[in-house]
């Protein structure tokens, strides 16, 4: 897996210089490392080595039942880990020809944007710090502490949720969710606007961000770069419209696209993702249906022999969960096609020709989450 | 045209910056405005959810009885195996063998939280405690056997 580094090779040679930034510390949660060779200032080569976090997730649920392979999912995206076990839970329900019910539906949507919510604010919060700005990430988690409360009184975690099962949601809402989230909601409005003070309109950060880490659309498109990151490059592929799952097709709300392919373009994008899944919960939260919160189902799964596929729209991009069955109670094959390793794909040519200095502002606005990279 | 451009933004920069540092002050003079928790000193307080997955533990009555009949649906759910079920058989008074556990062992070292052998128990024998403070000196201390010594099943749950 780990190459020969071209420290060794390249330096002294040919006046190139080779630096390695990151890991910072074994157990970060973000082990990424790139080797980075300079000209000066400006990048020639851009070399990603990850593995430093690999725990061969998607071969242990190889070991696991249907029921039991959702919780490491969690694992994977950390920051959207209500997305990720809804994928696991469409490909089981999809061999399974389950019905959810709508409350479960309902359920669900409104955890997987509130996951959004929480994950762009944290989003928000790193790139202002990767460019220098502290403070604005300490706004970021006093709103994001809001909906980790939501999260914590409905599914008893903060951060690894586990709380979609295959057949609907683990438990029913918590009393006081939609009060709760109705407060959130009038607080994070009123506060929005803070965010655009504090770092939106400032001209140090748009100078910083504005024509730098260029990702035209075909590079985008053949790189397979999905999510806010692709839709800055003007590429529409929202799977949530594309390809609607559960309620989204009966909801009222835009796919946010831009054509600056620069960072600021990718700020800005999601910056309104966030407007659109306030949107998005604005129009649930008073219309949870009564009835079941999780269908009936077997106490064993069996899926029958075949292959199943599901995608949604993580905060990041399209997560793809691909079973492959045997007909018996544990999976023959789990591939997970996560967001964040097409996305690192994409990195050398964003920065390649560009200043070391800018780099650090298009990692941030790229959104990388390492675990999702190496599973 | 490159010089206006250029003591522009450097106006500009600074405007926006003041409007920041208007925001941060406006924070700095609003104590009150601040939600930080100040947590060991707030420990008597602290309020967590009820539904907060701290750690397995099994509720004991007044009668040091418990509503555990060894069938091990979470040793089966539980995916990264930190729950074993040691099970005996008890001879009841009128001679009968009847399965009762011996020993529910279970380890926090490798639990996930991820709720599911609460979930699959038949007699809602286990729950899931608010204690979050696991922190110990010693390993083998976190390996816990979760039925107090001398209990039994309750009776009626089968």
């Amino acid at each position: 897996m780990y190459r020969q580094s071209e420290i060794l090779d390249r330096s002294g040679h040919d006046g190139y210089m080779v630096i390695n930034v990151g890991p910072q510390h074994p157990a970060t949660h973000g082990v990424l490392h790139f080797v980075i060779t300079l000209n000066g200032e400006t990048i020639i080569k851009l070399e990603p080595h990850i593995g430093y976090i690999h725990r061969s997730i998607e071969k242990m649920c190889e070991s696991l039942n249907y029921r039991q392979f959702v919780y490491t999912t969690s694992r994977m995206d950390y920051l959207s880990s209500h997305i990720n076990n809804h994928a696991c839970c469409l490909a089981v329900e999809k061999g399974l020809e389950l019905e959810i019910p709508p409350r479960a539906q309902i359920i669900r949507i409104l955890m997987d944007e509130l996951t959004r919510l929480a994950s762009h604010q944290l989003w928000w919060g790193s790139m202002a710090m990767d460019i220098g700005a502290l403070t604005p990430f300490f706004h970021a988690f006093r709103e994001r502490e809001m909906i980790t409360d939501i999260f914590e009184d409905t599914c008893g975690t903060r951060l690894t949720m586990n709380y979609m099962v295959p057949g609907g949601v683990m438990a029913d809402l918590h009393p006081d969710f939609q009060q709760k989230v109705k407060v959130f909601l009038k607080q994070f409005q009123e506060k929005l606007p803070e965010y655009d003070e504090l770092v939106t309109g400032n001209i140090i950060f748009q100078n910083r961000t504005k024509g730098v880490g260029i990702l035209s659309k075909e590079d985008a498109i053949s790189y397979g770069v999905s999510g806010p990151t692709a839709r800055a490059s003007g590429v529409s592929c929202d799977v949530r419209k594309l390809y609607p799952y559960g309620v989204y097709d009966k909801l009222d709300f835009k796919e946010i696209t831009d054509t600056g392919c620069d960072t600021w373009a990718r700020y800005i994008v999601r910056m309104e993702e966030m407007r659109q899944s306030i949107h998005i919960i604005e129009q649930l939260i008073d219309n949870i249906p009564d009835g079941d919160f999780q269908a009936k189902t077997k106490a064993v799964l069996k899926l029958p022999k075949g292959e199943y596929y599901s995608r949604v729209e993580t905060a990041r991009g399209e997560l793809g969960v691909y079973i492959v069955s045997e007909g018996g109670t544990t999976p023959y094959r789990i591939k997970f096609r996560s967001p964040g390793f097409s996305n690192l794909s994409a990195m050398e040519t964003m920065v390649k020709g560009g200043k070391i200095g800018d780099f650090v502002a298009v990692m941030g606005s790229v959104d990388l989450v390492i675990p999702d990279i190496d599973r | 045209m490159f010089v206006t451009q250029y003591i522009k933004d450097v106006f500009g920069a600074i405007k926006s910056l003041g409007i920041g540092m208007r925001r941060t002050l406006w924070y700095f003079v609003r104590p009150k405005e601040i939600i930080t928790q100040q947590y060991p000193d707030n420990k008597d307080t602290l309020v967590l959810a009820e539904r907060f997955r701290g750690e397995v533990v099994m509720p004991h009555d007044e009668n040091n009885e418990h509503a555990c009949t060894g069938c091990t649906a979470c040793e089966l759910a539980c995916p990264n195996g930190s729950i074993k079920i040691v099970t005996k058989f008890d001879i009841t008074p009128e001679g009968k063998r009847k399965k009762a556990i011996d020993q529910f062992v279970y380890r926090l070292d490798m639990c996930t939280m991820c709720n599911m052998c609460v979930v699959a128990c038949p007699s809602d024998a286990i729950i899931m405690a608010n204690d979050f403070e696991h922190s110990v000196y010693d390993r083998t201390r976190l390996t816990k056997i979760l039925n107090k010594p001398g209990s039994k099943v309750r009776d009626g749950i089968e």
